[in-house]
């Protein structure tokens, strides 16, 4: 089996007296489609937090491409390859959604510290931005405010911006939150098109989303992974069902 | 008949025309400018030309100011202390006789920047309000370390023999010639900004005050961004402050002093902060009204302090802001009848 | 430098050190509870000391005055409050600086056109003029030592109203958590006001206490009100225990600094060197102190928000 791209070994975290992450050990294969599902409160965005680099693990090891990135921050950890999607929609509101993506790209590709000419009217920059909005079906919304953007438009501006930066692996933080019904539906078909290009780690609510997209699961309860296996297994597991999953699925 | 849209709230901005119309402002600001004198020379007034000097170099530092407030989001309360050091390199240099141009500026751009570097190291770390106390508190240090300078002036300052010559031409003593040196030297630092905020580094700030941990995420190492535009901005105010010293041929701790910093964010935000040639607009407007004001009674103060509370409690968008709505009002009423 | 001297320096450390902690309190209580910026606390305490000679020149007692100057200073920080502040909480902190730098100019402008712009004084009260003999040969102002101890006592009485009374509880609650406060169905209007209030009493009270040592002129609040600052950088913004522990700091360095700084320099350079460095270097002290101090914690000694 392949070098994992991201790999957690014993990772704890506790706030005051409560343990958020117990001990997780698990890891995303390249090109996997890994899910992480469990009730509310299991510490599912806390773990995200201490993958991307916002939170520091008081103890265990995070490995990315087999490197320590345990101590590493957040523009460090970005540098290696490792994008991010928020919970709550994180875009810059008074850019335009092509100019968000242009500098997702300035972020991966070359210097920043250029001072003279025009920046929006850089082709290196705005024709990947662009190819990557119309990968998430935003090429006709390019250039208004993010701000202005409908919900959905905006997860997949945050799609596009992750995107450009041709991470090694993408952290989805509940993308389909908040998201109706048909915007879930295009979301999906987005995230399914992009599978395999580059390892995703999916945090999610949605079951109809999850069980659609996973290659694995994980299911993660008051901080401790309960099982881990592909949809079928978890979606078979006598102690899932009971615990969790009960009768979202029917 | 109606365009159909996906969202009606959300309108398609149309670029290259819109950078067009935000060229026009500041274009007919330098015309006004560079035209002026001739005006005042019909008028005979000397103290015409003297005070809108006066307002380009104030506008050069207020575009530093604006720079890092209205693109950077760093509400910096200590601006005047680089305007300060700035003139204080023209005066020490000119009291050890040394007076080219040549040489005081560079000298007054770069001490300016290497306090912004090194005062910008450790404001930096902070943030919001702790950034703005803290600049203020550095630009006070400037202002009681000028104080003690015993041999340079101490409290009282220090007048200089002549203004600055340039290359060993004595240019700078006409006043018309010194008029439109200041001129050119706010055209250029006008396009400077403009152009760095327009270009990949600009860009970089504009996202950091739009949300700086999305940035960082993003893998931009904010802190560096911001230091770089510190130090830029430390060096405009650097060069606003040679151009004083040679204007006012006096320089005094008074440059310094926090309630400068405070009016230089004033003219910005009465000009509009992020839009540059507010900048200018704000501190011909703050300097002119100063004049206007204290022409009625020398506790002008009185009237000007409550006027701000006013713009603050009332007012977006400073000047530039009233006139665009009011503009709009008009044009309203005209597609209208 | 004598061991008196030393001491006698200690003191007036100490005497502005306090004066700091009296009008820093008020700043970062407004501050930590309303997250509000207010310039013009320094002219609140500018105020302070005009109102305690005009009520001195009313009454001819220095108590009747304190105490009518203690009362028009709250009057006048609730008013201001009312017009003003009031419409600015939850704005833009560069709004918060803009309208009360207005405010400045209006008040130093107009303590001018009422007062003059020549300094005025005010005596010391009889019972507590001249010097003590603290230790033999070693004379001290009376007057210091009531500032060091009013100042002390209001530091005392600030605790014990901040850890100990339900108002204490919901100004710390604030300076944490100003929503959790509101949630509570704390009447956050009413609690805003009298902090407010409170806050500009002490800075008057701060100005009422030095006016018969300094001279009472326009702008006397804005050179203060930078330290201020300072102090309250370095102890943390919202924290009571940090102003406290900072102002005493501020004032120990900043006065021992100005005091000894030629003297310790002599013994590394030549003393017409020193001369010229030592005042310059002196003027810096407090602020190197407060940059090195953020730069090692920058949310100063004691930071009260649990961001």
């Amino acid at each position: 089996m392949a070098e994992p791209v991201l790999a957690l070994r014993d990772v704890r975290k506790q706030f005051g007296g409560l343990v958020v992450s117990d001990n997780v050990t698990f890891s995303v294969a390249p090109g996997e489609l890994h899910a992480i599902i469990g009730p509310n409160g299991a510490g599912k965005t806390t773990l995200i937090n201490q993958i991307s680099g916002v939170l520091m693990p008081d103890s265990g090891t995070i490995l990315f491409g087999g490197r320590d990135i345990t101590r590493l921050g957040p523009p460090e950890r970005a540098r290696l390859g490792l994008a991010r999607s928020f919970q709550i929609t994180s875009v810059l509101p008074g850019f335009s959604a092509l100019e968000n993506v242009a500098l997702a790209v300035q972020a991966r590709s070359g210097s920043s510290f250029r001072f003279f000419g025009d920046a929006a009217g850089e082709t290196a920059l705005n024709e990947p931005a662009l190819a990557a909005l119309a990968e998430v079906g935003l090429a006709d919304r390019a250039e208004v405010p993010a701000g202005h953007l409908a919900h959905g438009e905006k997860r997949a501006l945050e799609l596009a911006m992750a995107l450009v930066t041709e991470p090694k692996l993408l952290l989805l933080d509940e993308p389909m939150a908040g998201t109706g019904r048909e915007e879930t539906a295009r979301l999906i078909g987005v995230l399914r098109r992009l599978k395999g290009r580059f390892a995703m780690m999916l945090v999610e609510h949605d079951m109809t989303a999850v069980f659609a997209l996973a290659d694995r699961i994980s299911v993660l309860i008051y901080g401790r992974i309960m099982i881990s296996g592909t949809p079928d297994e978890v979606r078979e597991d006598p102690q899932v069902v009971a615990a969790y999953l009960g009768d979202e699925l029917e | 008949m109606k365009a159909p849209s996906a969202s009606p709230s959300a309108p398609v901005t149309s670029p290259p025309r819109s950078r067009l119309r935000s060229l026009a402002l500041p274009a007919l600001l330098f015309v006004a400018l560079a035209i002026l004198p001739l005006a005042a020379l019909a008028a005979s007034a000397g103290y015409v030309l003297d005070l809108f000097t006066r307002v380009m170099i104030f506008s050069v530092a207020a575009l530093s100011v604006d720079l890092l407030i209205g693109y950077a989001a760093l509400v910096t309360f200590g601006q005047a202390a680089f305007v300060g050091i700035g003139a204080y390199a023209v005066g020490i240099l000119s009291s050890h006789g040394i007076t080219d141009a040549l040489v005081a500026l560079p000298v007054a751009m770069t001490a300016a920047g290497l306090f912004a570097l090194l005062t910008g190291i450790v404001c930096l770390r902070t943030k919001g309000v702790y950034f703005i106390m803290i600049t203020l508190a550095f630009g006070q240090m400037a202002f009681f370390t000028a104080s003690s300078l015993a041999p340079y002036g101490g409290d009282d300052g220090l007048t200089l023999a002549d203004r600055n010559t340039l290359a060993g031409l004595a240019l700078f003593g006409r006043p018309l010639v010194f008029y439109y040196v200041v001129l050119a030297v706010l055209i250029a630092s006008y396009a400077l900004c403009r152009s760095l905020v327009a270009s990949r580094f600009g860009r970089v700030l504009r996202g950091t005050k739009e949300n700086a941990l999305r940035m960082t995420t993003l893998g931009f190492r904010v802190y560096r961004f911001q230091l770089v535009a510190y130090v830029i901005a430390g060096m405009l105010s650097g060069l606003a402050g040679f151009l004083l010293a040679n204007a006012t041929e006096f320089v005094s701790p008074a440059y310094m002093s926090w309630q400068r910093s405070g009016e230089l964010i004033i003219m910005v935000l009465l000009g509009g902060i992020g839009t540059l040639h507010g900048a200018i607009v704000g501190a011909a407007a703050f300097l002119l009204l100063e004049e206007w004001l204290a022409g009625f009674t020398e506790h002008w103060k009185m009237i000007f302090g409550p006027l701000l509370v006013l713009v603050v409690v009332f007012v977006r968008g400073g000047l530039i802001g009233i006139a665009a709505a009011l503009g709009r009002a008009v044009a309203r009423r005209f597609g209208r009848g | 430098m004598s061991t008196t001297l030393l001491i006698v320096q200690i003191l007036n450390g100490l005497q502005l050190g306090v004066l700091l902690f009296l009008i820093a309190a008020g700043l970062t209580l407004v501050f930590g509870v309303m997250d509000f910026i207010n310039l013009a606390h320094g002219v609140q305490y500018m105020l302070g000391a005009y109102l305690a000679v005009a009520f001195y020149g009313l009454t001819g007692s220095f108590f009747a005055a304190l105490v009518l100057a203690l009362a028009a200073a709250l009057v006048f920080g609730l008013l201001l409050e009312v017009l003003v502040f009031r419409h600015l909480y939850g704005r833009d902190h560069l709004d918060h600086v803009i309208a009360t730098f207005g405010i400045i100019l209006f008040l130093n402008s107009a303590v001018k056109l009422v007062w003059g712009a020549a300094p005025l004084s005010l005596p010391v009260p009889e019972a507590l003029s001249g010097s003590v003999a603290l230790a033999p040969g070693l004379l001290y102002p009376v007057w210091r030592l009531v500032i060091i101890g009013s100042g002390l006592a209001v530091a005392l009485l600030l605790y014990v109203l901040v850890s100990r009374t339900r108002i204490g509880m919901l100004v710390r609650a604030g300076a944490t958590n100003a929503e959790m406060v509101g949630a509570l169905g704390v009447d956050i209007r009413r609690l805003f006001s009298l902090v407010f209030g409170f806050g500009a009493m002490l800075a008057g009270f701060a100005g009422i206490m030095i006016a018969p040592i300094l001279s009472v002129e326009p702008g006397m609040g804005d050179t203060i009100l930078i330290l201020a600052f300072v102090v309250i950088v370095i102890g943390g913004i919202g924290s009571i225990r940090g102003a406290f522990v900072a102002a005493l700091l501020i004032g120990l360095v900043d006065t021992l600094g100005r005091s000894f700084s030629v003297d310790i320099l002599r013994l590394f350079m030549a003393s017409s060197t020193a001369r010229t460095v030592g005042p310059a270097l002196a003027s810096m002290l407090i602020y190197l102190l407060m940059a090195v101090v953020l730069y090692v914690r920058p949310t100063g000694l004691f930071p009260a928000k649990g961001r």
